[in-house]
């Protein structure tokens, strides 16, 4: 281990600034956080939360300011220079080679294992089980990481972390990828070690910031514009100082306008990327007008049903009736054409072509149509108009339209392709996660279209993990597990807690419990 | 004809056959596995086989002649390494696409290495070269001291390359950073690993490899030099990394099962069997692209990122 002077017990920041080509990424920061407390920093994507971490990380260096350890000022110039005094991080994109074992990913930051020609993995997996037990971390030293499930690379990530002799950790958006089991499962650890370690979450999900934090301090354009205790503000009041405006997620208030079935699922199997039936026999009904909300723990068919829906995947059998036409294994080319929206699991590499501008992102779906083509030949008039047209509708914010797409963040990304399926007037949309990774302010947009969508009589499939999300905007709400359809219970009818039992594949506790029931983050004690 | 007889002038024969593109893919090995291929394998072994036989050609009758062919083994791996460097500079810091680069890297070394002979040398002339070296008792166990253990010590040194590199890659700290920065350089970076260095070192040990497995070919096999010596054997041991799935035991597999049907065809037309010698000659080379079409793609143990540069600002 490196030689550590003294633990970590104290890291102040003081006018942290950094100037990136074009922005003020940082702009006289000021942060302090001790031994035994959490701090959340909380901002909207490009708030500079990232960049600020990569400066304490010694991966950037800042252009004025000071960072002091225990009050000590410090000048790191590397990621090794942080973790020789203690501070680490775990980066939103894992930081594991995927086809070595835990051991050797540890084996890789830890120099003093390495012996002329000889490896001690055995030392590094004593170090692992050492780590592992003090913070009840179970991680297993042998396992490949390839083998292991998202939530469990991040406990390997949290275990590398401390090995490498980190007691001050930063966290960077840690749940971004994780199902809500996991995400619950993760923050409860959290709250365990937080006692003897010095954490900062980074987040925009503020139930989390809610359930995990002792203080919060907010960043816009760069600036910390709000410090304070966690327990004294609400989630909305933090929401609006996040986006400098009211944040009120917009609810579905259940007109009850339900028209005529619009697409009906039947008996439909479809094989998953392994060859398992994936789908097993699932029936579903979306009518007109309405938004269903399709409520599962990743991972439980919500994937293959999308292709399905959209033609990217193989139907065994069953069938996808559609405005009275069977679409399984119909051509997405057929699919769409028959008015089905599609909106994207994966929105940068199937949403949109990355290197192609924003402009011709907007027309993929109908660059052959008859107003953007003229005998064989792009009409770029058209194409640039509509593009023109649909940035202010949709409020995509962009240097130009001529911009390559996949430079844009992850809201406007989604405002793209959101715009290019509804511009096209489908009659039904399927959404696949379209709010993940998004922040507050883009995801209110998306919420609102969404809604003003399914009172035009757009049918709408949303399939997502956020809870809070489904049962805000849909009229009824199908719960998935193991391909078949647990229960489609009515919106008003579903709780946070009545949803989780049955996401989990048990059996209906009809009535609906008590409305005093625990609250968010209780429900990870579910599990283990 | 004996069956017996046959099988055993076959794998006699094969075992030389398999020393050059094994040892050049055990080195292309360490490139891939670092995360950049280097097509230029077949150019480097060109320069390996010019230099091994230059050195002792031009010492013949100097004091140095009975160093000969240590000189030229020794030359072939240093400008092996030098040629890596070369590649290393192209592909890992100026970034260049390393498919183009390497193709260059070939027509370099080929060309390089038939001009300078054409200028220093010109005709066929031959060498001493290395002779075979049977090991004492081993070599008289029947039909096994044939095939294992009659051949040219270079050829014990390529079997023995192979547990080697074994070693290398799974049991010391360099092989640990190697597999780390052919399939998560992000990751390696972070964990205070220099990922453009440690390229640097694979794609030198590859070089300084294949400008070994040039070397027994003119030193060893032919004992001579010429353009087409090599014969595209560099970009059958860039077809071995694949064919092995980047493990040392399964490109002596896929060295062997090549060399094998190498000796067969040549046997087949030995034995004066009546088939049209052309195809006969296709034979080993439509092998190796119908095994590396049905075998099974398992890239979850091979390096990810192979033949992406890395760039520590780039976003993902």
């Amino acid at each position: 281990m490196t030689a550590v002077p003294e633990p970590i017990s104290d890291l102040q920041l003081e006018g942290i600034t950094k100037r990136c080509p074009g922005v003020l990424a940082c702009d006289g920061i000021s942060l302090q956080v001790r031994r035994g407390e959490v701090l959340a920093l909380v901002g909207e994507n490009g708030a500079g939360k990232t960049t600020l971490m990569n400066i304490i990380m010694g991966l950037y260096r800042p252009d004025s300011g000071s960072i002091r350890v225990n009050g000590e000022e410090v000048h790191f110039r590397a990621p090794g220079d942080a973790y020789a005094r203690g501070i680490g991080m775990v980066h939103q994109h894992f930081m594991l080679v995927p086809n070595m074992t835990v051991a050797e990913n540890l084996a890789l930051g830890l120099k003093n294992l390495h012996h002329f020609l000889r490896l001690d993995l055995k030392g590094a997996a004593q170090k692992i089980r050492e780590v592992s037990e003090r913070y009840e971390l179970p991680v297993n030293p042998d396992a490949y990481i390839w083998q292991l499930s998202v939530g469990e690379q991040q406990r390997v990530e949290l275990v590398k972390t401390l090995c490498l002799g980190a007691r001050l950790l930063i966290l960077d958006e840690p749940t971004s990828a994780l199902t809500p089991q996991e995400t619950d499962d993760l923050i409860e650890r959290l709250q365990r070690m937080a006692s003897e370690l010095a954490i900062i979450f980074i987040s925009h999900k503020l139930n989390e910031v809610k359930a995990l934090s002792d203080r919060v301090s907010i960043l816009r354009h760069g600036a910390v514009v709000f410090n304070g205790q966690t327990a004294n503000h609400e989630p909305a009041e933090l929401a609006a100082l996040m986006t400098g405006h009211e944040v009120t997620l917009p609810r579905n208030e259940g007109s009850g306008l339900q028209g005529e079935p619009l697409l009906t699922v039947k008996k439909l199997c479809v094989r998953g990327d392994r060859g398992n039936l994936a789908l097993d026999g699932l029936d579903l009904e979306l009518r007109e007008g309405e938004v269903l909300g399709l409520a599962g723990v990743s991972g439980n068919g919500q994937r293959e049903l999308a292709d399905a829906l959209a033609g990217l995947r193989p139907v065994e059998s069953g069938e996808i009736r559609f405005n009275g036409r069977d679409l399984a294994n119909r051509s997405p080319r057929e699919i769409i054409d028959a008015g089905m929206g599609y909106v994207p699991e994966d929105r940068q590499t199937e949403g949109i072509v990355p290197s192609f501008s924003i402009k011709d992102n907007l027309i993929l779906k109908d660059f052959a149509a008859k107003q953007f083509s003229r005998w064989s030949f792009l009409a770029r008039k058209a194409i640039d108009r509509n593009a023109e047209v649909l940035k202010e509708q949709f409020d995509i914010r962009c240097p130009g339209t001529s911009t390559a797409a996949g430079s844009l963040s992850g809201g406007n990304i989604q405002k793209v392709i959101l715009a290019r399926e509804i511009s096209r007037g489908p009659k039904a949309l399927v959404a696949v996660y379209p709010t993940r990774g998004i922040d507050m302010g883009a995801q209110e947009f998306i919420h609102s279209q969404l809604l003003e969508r399914r009172r035009e009589g757009i049918g709408i499939v949303l399939i997502s993990e956020e809870l809070e999300e489904v049962m805000n905007l849909s009229d009824r709400i199908a719960v998935i597990y193991k391909g078949r359809i647990l229960k489609v219970l009515p919106a008003v009818e579903a709780t946070r807690e009545r949803l989780g039992i049955l996401m989990a594949g048990l059996v209906d506790p009809d009535p609906p419990p008590a409305a005093d029931a625990p609250s968010i983050p209780a429900a990870g004690a579910a599990h283990e | 004809m004996n069956m017996g007889v046959g099988i055993y002038n076959v794998l006699c024969l094969a075992v030389p056959f398999s020393v050059a593109i094994l040892v050049a893919a055990l080195g292309e090995n360490f490139n891939q596995r670092a995360g950049v291929f280097n097509l230029g394998c077949d150019g480097i072994m060109c320069m390996g086989a010019f230099l091994g036989f230059m050195l002792p050609y031009s010492v013949k009758t100097g004091a140095l002649a009975p160093y000969g062919n240590l000189l030229g083994l020794a030359c072939a791996m240093a400008v092996g390494a030098a040629f890596g460097l070369l590649f290393a500079l192209v592909t890992v810091t100026f970034r260049a696409s390393q498919g183009i680069a390497g193709i260059g890297l070939q027509m370099l070394g080929w060309g390089l290495s038939g001009t300078l002979f054409r200028h220093f040398v010109g005709g066929v002339t031959g060498v001493e070269g290395i002779a075979s070296m049977p090991i004492p008792g081993l070599s008289k166990i029947p039909f096994l001291g044939g095939v294992l253990f009659s051949h040219n010590p270079l050829a014990y040194v390529a079997f023995l390359l192979v547990p080697a590199s074994w070693f290398l890659l799974y049991k010391t700290p360099w092989g640990l950073k190697v597999r780390a920065v052919g399939t998560h350089p992000r990751a390696a970076d972070t964990m205070g690993i220099r990922v453009d260095r440690t390229r640097y070192q694979a794609l030198m040990l590859g070089g300084a490899m294949a400008g070994l497995a040039g070397a027994y070919l003119s030193l060893c096999q032919a004992k001579m030099f010429s353009d087409d010596l090599v014969a595209g054997r560099g970009f059958i041991a860039v077809a071995l990394v694949y064919f092995g799935r980047w493990s040392p035991l399964g490109i002596l597999g896929g060295a062997l099962l090549f060399s094998i049907a190498q000796s067969f065809q040549l046997s087949m037309q030995v034995w004066g069997i009546k088939f049209p010698y052309e195809f006969a000659v296709m034979l080993p080379y439509v092998l190796v692209i119908v095994v590396l079409a049905l075998a099974r793609k398992a890239r979850q143990l091979g390096p990810t990122d192979l033949g992406k540069p890395y760039n520590r600002e780039m976003r993902f």
